[in-house]
């Protein structure tokens, strides 16, 4: 819906002029502003990581520009802090965990779509429910059931635990997916001898690459992200996750290290904004799936 | 007749009946095969998520600590909560935390959606830039945040004074109220773009017939947008708006990073409390208590998600 058809007024512009005088302030301006409040903020964290700590500190120093740009940070942050550890953690953590919820949940998302059986609406509807108990809500108990699997401080508990809010949403959305791919394949390789697993795994699976491909990249960002479970269950500072480890490890007491923190806040977005970048559509389809397709 | 009865019992006819195996029946027999391929989500969801929510309620009932089991005390956690000034204030800030995010959130996504909904050059790059505070992990995003609300190196403090909009610097994290408001900013400027790429997603799909219908009726702009827009978008807007307030509600890392619940419990949440007083004060029987509480909410708003995509799905 065009926003610019008022009508200019008579004599004053030429009809050209006004039209983008209006452009500008009903669509340029507004779009500016938005933007610069959500992307202003990484702007600062970049330059904030690449101010030396003399510039950083003194009160001199203009937070709009980095006079002296240097890597220190970053140096300090990979050579002499457990940042490369983190990073190789969470790597794995995200991976494991997708995978395993991908393997769970794109056969259950597939039934739930095609097969008509008996308590297919109560699993469901117990899958949606999971929404109810969020982490924040699970977390306590959750860590009596790492400590009693003997997991504390392992890393390999996240990749136990975090499937439990991956899965559902791969189901949700692959059955989502599922249901925009016509049976008729399946149909006719059925017709012609397959047995439901098989059109199931032949065809349908195959159609589905590009939902499996949105699951997936959704799970990587949800498992990058994830907080409190690695709080709560990961306290050793070499088995930690990056959000966890630049939170807790790059202060002393109340003082922040601004520059490694920032460093080490930038960096561990990298890998995710790459696998945005190179996958927006299909982000963008994960985001909207279950919301549009209901 | 050997075919038909083949095909009744939904085998594949050409195969003889009688030829195939045990497996291969039960891998075609649709009750047999949908319960194997929900087994193993259902057992997963039943033994990590259930099960631990058992165990949470069943905890809320004691005075557990980490060290000491404790005893069953029956409600008694729910009772000192009801009346304790802290978990008083932790539920007011929650409330005005998510119903003030989601409101900012609701109301500049939907205008993010229109703006974005234009025709213009480099639209493509902006869609895809909008996106960055949500994909990037919370708690990192957050960390910008702290830096940009710091007491000593506030560059919004700086900007502010340099305008000559204010003398000195204002206490963003440090002042009540101002703390309150700049975690629901921070948690606002994270959730906007799910709004804005979620409700452009809804105003695409909105067929240009209807609004030139609307505009040969004699439909202003606001006439427009009154009777085919918001009609039309109700339904994703509706799924956006209850997704959002849930995960708001039952949000950690914003708080957890910026302020850690402070200054004096002005900004914390069921989640942090929980976590302040279950992990971090080793009162297990009591943080599970306080989580627990967010359940009554919690439940309206998935049952207001069912009862609509019920309704949906059934038309």
């Amino acid at each position: 819906m065009p926003i610019s058809m008022k009508k200019p007024a008579p004599g004053l512009w030429s009809p050209a002029a006004a039209r983008r005088l209006d452009r500008l302030l009903t669509l340029y301006l507004p779009l500016g502003l938005v933007l610069l409040f959500l992307l202003s903020p990484f702007y600062w964290m970049l330059i904030t990581s690449l101010k030396p700590d003399s510039e950083l500190y003194s009160a001199a120093g203009n937070p709009m520009l980095v006079l002296q740009p240097s890597l220190e940070h970053y140096a300090h942050l990979l050579t002499a802090t457990e940042f490369p550890t983190w990073t190789r953690n969470t790597m794995v953590i995200a991976i494991l965990a997708t995978a395993i919820s991908l393997l769970l949940g794109v056969p259950a998302g597939y039934a739930l779509a095609r097969l008509r059986f008996r308590g297919a609406g109560a699993v469901g509807l117990a899958i949606f429910a999971t929404y109810l108990v969020p982490t924040s809500l699970l977390f306590i108990p959750m860590l009596q059931v790492v400590k009693t699997l003997r997991l504390q401080d392992n890393f390999l508990s996240l990749i136990l635990i975090y499937p439990t809010f991956l899965t559902p949403f791969c189901t949700w959305l692959m059955a989502g997916y599922f249901k925009t791919i016509p049976s008729e394949l399946e149909e006719c390789a059925r017709i012609d001898g397959a047995n439901r697993f098989g059109a199931m795994w032949r065809i349908a699976f195959p159609l589905a690459t590009p939902g499996i491909l949105s699951a997936g990249i959704f799970s990587f960002t949800l498992s990058w992200n994830e907080f409190i479970y690695a709080l709560t269950f990961v306290t050793a500072s070499s088995s930690r996750t990056i959000p966890v480890g630049v939170l807790t490890q790059l202060t002393r007491a109340d003082f922040y290290f601004w520059g490694p923190l920032m460093a080490g806040a930038l960096l561990g977005s990298v890998p995710v904004a790459l696998i945005y970048s190179f996958f927006v559509e299909q982000y963008a389809a994960g985001l909207t799936a279950g919301a549009v397709k209901g | 007749m050997e075919v038909a009865r083949a095909n009744a019992r939904g085998t594949p006819a050409s195969l003889p009946r009688g030829r195939l195996s045990w497996l291969e029946h039960a891998l075609d027999n649709e009750q047999v095969l949908g319960y194997l391929l929900v087994a193993p989500v259902v057992l997963l969801l039943l033994g990590l998520v259930a099960y631990p929510f058992a165990i949470s309620v069943s905890m809320a009932l004691t005075d557990r600590t980490i060290g000491n089991p404790g005893h069953f005390i029956g409600l008694l956690n729910i009772q000192r909560l009801a009346v304790d000034s802290i978990y008083l204030q932790t539920l007011h800030n929650t409330l005005i935390y998510t119903a003030g995010a989601t409101v900012i959130k609701l109301v500049a996504g939907f205008g993010l959606a229109l703006l974005i909904n234009e025709r213009f050059r480099f639209r493509q790059v902006v869609r895809s830039a909008v996106l960055l505070p949500w994909i990037v992990p919370a708690a990192l995003g957050t960390l910008a945040w702290l830096w940009i609300f710091a007491p000593s190196f506030s560059v919004l403090n700086w900007i502010l004074i340099h305008l000559g909009v204010i003398k000195t610097g204002l206490p963003w994290l440090v002042d009540g109220n101002l703390a309150l408001f700049s975690v629901i900013l921070v948690n606002a400027w994270r959730g906007i773009p799910f709004f804005g790429i979620t409700l452009l997603a809804g105003l695409q799909a909105i067929p240009k017939e209807l609004y030139e219908a609307t505009s040969i009726d004699g439909a202003g702009k606001l006439g427009r947008f009154r009777y085919v827009t918001l009609p039309m978008m109700l339904p994703i807007l509706l799924i956006t708006l209850v997704l959002s307030i849930i995960w708001t509600f039952s949000d950690f890392q914003t708080v957890y990073a910026l302020t850690g619940g402070g200054p004096i419990n002005s900004t914390h949440l069921l989640a942090t409390l929980s976590y302040q007083v279950g992990i971090a004060s080793g009162r297990l029987g009591e943080g599970a208590a306080i989580s627990l509480t967010m359940l009554p909410a919690l439940f309206i708003l998935v049952a207001v998600q069912i009862y609509y995509l019920r309704k949906t799905n059934s038309t």
